[in-house]
């Protein structure tokens, strides 16, 4: 009885200590196509790390932002990976909040990344966060329409020829509008396409010493093109269509042209869910008078907060779920059309997934224009692109975005927007000390 | 003279109680639809109402991807246990209060209540940085501590408001009876207010169930409630709608199915104080 005894103490024990040396690893990231399928995928990832275990925290966009800030900043140590914007990383680097990713795995091929992505996610030269999809910003467009309205919309078009095709589409009668856009308010809303329509027509958030520059000509030129083309060929309640309202209406028929990232093409190009999948024609962001296509650059990526007690775990996760093994695991057993997009130049390369994803060319394209340390042709302060990158945006591009999305709803002039938005932007910049 | 009551006006106020009724209750039966619907009929304009091709593949999809139980074991954990704490607390607070006042009782239910008024994440940071040093974060204990702090101030009121309709002078009886205070709350307080106790008891669970603020900044991986459940399922660039419906329907099922149960003692707990 008491062999047995013994015997059952030293095997629970031997558990015990083969248990506390499984490590687990809490990721947190978002509830996006990729993502969900990087988590069904995970078992390949656990047979080759059997003393790693994975747990998950998915969370709604802003909720985990929120989330992750909390515990980043007060180094809570809840998650040994988290899922951060191209907004976050160098902001995030640089107060000391990230770990440099300097123990990936050796065939994780840093210079395969697409440069422009890899700049985005880089600060001193070092990685801070590993791209795991990334997009840019295209016109999508509906091949059947353009050709019934008697318009081609070339490979790089302008907002005017994109305004007159966008016009011609317009059969309101049937519910067909030319132009869908996102109205709806937020910074990684509306403020994401106005951001990039701004540049494009050579307007900039602030000067180089700081000063909002809402009242220059260029964004007024760049919000009444927007406001104007919206009212006449736009769907109605456009002010609160972000990129899934827009998505359901392209997918429905409903709208000529989409000009939105290019993560979208894979969805409106899926026959199970679009009814269009076979219409779709694309182009580059469209240019105002300046040559520069927007400059949006957007990438999820996967960092390690310093606060971590598993880095060493973490970045073997990192390195898995990034690298070019992994896009051969995702076509292997779900095919080439759902790798994750726009991280690595040797997707772009591949024939099998030119052959499974029409518009990779016109990705590969738009990403590579995309100049995240120009993002405007006058010289500005800040890096970005669709956003500024500083911490105050957040807040900022919100309440701006605000006052955009009252002037397309119409309770509001575009003067008074502006108006409203230079003052704001004025009032939060000189509290952050940006203006003396 | 007889108020005499019609058949025409009791239709009337008929019609009007289920209208009112319809419209609360509508945004949880659209809940309800969309969950058996593609994602692409959940956002289709005109809405479809009835007449589409019910799937149950949201469900399977929410099954597959989330461990519902143990999210719903947390639920349940975090919202009982913070409820029963908090009367445990409460009840002899509100005894006092009701029994014994003073002439600062009622500013002490004020203050109470005040605490109530300041947004939450006010307080976000230090309430995280102290539940870092101590250990609490994605702990039940910890969601339990603090949702029972948040909740007391509302159960001291409506426990305080139910033992004020209970008469002083029973209990007085009782004391010349030679009942000890133990025994006056135990054998004669008490019994009078088991349905005010039981009404508060729901409602609190409800309200802590319902929580969504700190069950969310607390926790991670292991003491989630329902309420991460939820929110997992909502998605930036992707259409979400009917999965996030089939989420939200069985989140809330658990707690609408106790609420029916006992919707005789919620409605006393929710009209507490209103003109008898």
């Amino acid at each position: 009885m008491l062999t047995r005894t013994l015997l059952l103490g030293a095997a629970s024990a031997l558990a015990m200590v083969s248990f506390a040396n499984a490590e687990t690893l809490t990721i947190a990231t978002v509830n996006n196509g990729d993502m969900v399928r990087m988590q069904k995928l995970t078992d390949d990832f656990t047979k080759k790390n059997p003393d790693i275990k994975l747990e998950w925290v998915t969370l709604e966009e802003n909720v985990l932002r929120q989330r992750v800030t909390t515990d980043i900043a007060t180094k809570g140590g809840q998650y040994d990976i988290m899922t951060i914007g191209t907004y976050e990383v160098p902001i995030w680097a640089k107060q000391g909040w990230l770990l440099p990713l300097d123990g990936l795995a050796k065939d994780y091929n840093k210079d395969d990344l697409l440069p422009a992505i890899r700049d985005a996610v880089s600060v001193d030269g070092k990685l801070y966060a590993s791209p795991f999809y990334g997009e840019s910003a295209m016109v999508m467009y509906r091949k059947d329409l353009a050709e019934k309205a008697g318009v081609t919309i070339p490979e790089k078009p302008t907002w005017d020829q994109i305004a007159d095709a966008a016009r011609k589409m317009t059969d309101k009668s049937t519910e067909t509008y030319g132009i869908c856009l996102r109205g709806k308010a937020g910074w990684g809303e509306n403020m994401a396409l106005l951001t990039a329509t701004a540049n494009s027509f050579g307007a900039r958030w602030f000067d180089e010493k700081w000063h909002p520059q809402f009242d220059q000509p260029e964004w007024k030129h760049a919000l009444k093109f927007y406001v104007d083309l919206m009212k006449e060929a736009g769907p109605p309640g456009a002010s609160s269509n972000g990129f899934n309202e827009n998505l359901a209406l392209f997918q429905t028929g409903k709208c000529g042209i989409w000009i939105d990232a290019t993560v979208a093409a894979s969805f409106v190009t899926n026959p199970k869910e679009s009814k269009v999948a076979d219409k779709v024609g694309y182009a580059l962001f469209p240019t105002g008078g300046v040559e520069n296509h927007g400059n949006w650059l957007w990438a999820w990526n996967l960092g390690v907060p310093a606060g971590t007690k598993k880095a060493e775990a973490a970045q073997k996760f990192v390195s898995w779920a990034t690298d070019k093994a992994y896009t051969e695991l995702v076509a292997s057993k779900e095919g080439w059309a759902n790798v994750p997009p726009g991280t690595r130049t040797s997707l772009y390369a591949n024939a099998e997934y030119q052959k499974a994803a029409p518009f990779a060319k016109i990705t590969l394209d738009a990403m590579t224009a995309a100049n995240t340390s120009k993002p405007t042709i006058k010289p500005v302060p800040y890096t970005g692109g669709q956003f500024v990158a500083i911490p105050e945006f957040q807040g900022l591009g919100t309440a701006v975005g605000q006052q955009f999305s009252a002037a397309l709803a119409g309770s509001m002039t575009v003067d008074q927007a502006l108006q409203g938005a230079q003052a704001l932007t004025t009032r939060e910049m000189t509290k952050g000390g940006y203006i003396k | 003279m007889a108020r005499a009551t019609t058949t025409r006006s009791k239709i009337v106020f008929t019609v009007i109680g289920w209208t009112i009724g319809f419209l609360i209750f509508f945004p949880i039966l659209w809940t309800f639809l969309t969950s058996f619907k593609t994602e692409g009929t959940a956002i289709a304009t005109p809405p479809q109402f009835l007449f589409f091709d019910w799937t149950l593949e949201n469900y399977r999809e929410v099954q597959s991807r989330s461990d519902y139980f143990k999210h719903f074991t947390n639920s349940v954990v975090i919202s009982v246990g913070s409820t029963l704490i908090g009367l445990a607390l409460a009840i002899p607070a509100a005894w006092a209060m009701a029994f014994s006042p003073t002439k600062r009782t009622k500013d002490i239910l004020m203050w109470m209540l005040s605490t109530k008024m300041m947004p939450s994440v006010g307080v976000l940071v230090p309430l995280y940085l102290i539940f870092r040093d101590w250990g609490l974060l994605d702990t039940r204990i910890g969601l339990v501590a603090v949702l029972t702090m948040i909740n007391l101030p509302i159960i001291v009121w409506m426990l305080y408001t139910y033992f004020k309709e209970i008469p002083g002078e029973i209990l007085e009886a009782a004391r010349m009876d030679g009942a000890s205070l133990m025994k006056e709350i135990v054998y004669v307080l008490t019994p009078m207010a088991v349905p005010g106790i039981a009404s508060t008891m729901l409602l609190n669970i409800i309200l802590a169930w319902n929580e969504a603020f700190w069950t969310l900044n607390l926790t991670a991986a292991n003491a989630a409630p329902l309420t991460q459940f939820i929110a997992s399922y909502s998605s930036p660039e992707g259409l979400f709608w009917a999965k996030l419906s089939a989420a939200s329907t069985m989140a809330i099922a658990p707690i609408l199915i106790m609420g029916w149960f006992s919707q005789k003692q919620l409605v006393r707990g929710l009209t507490f104080g209103a003109v008898k």
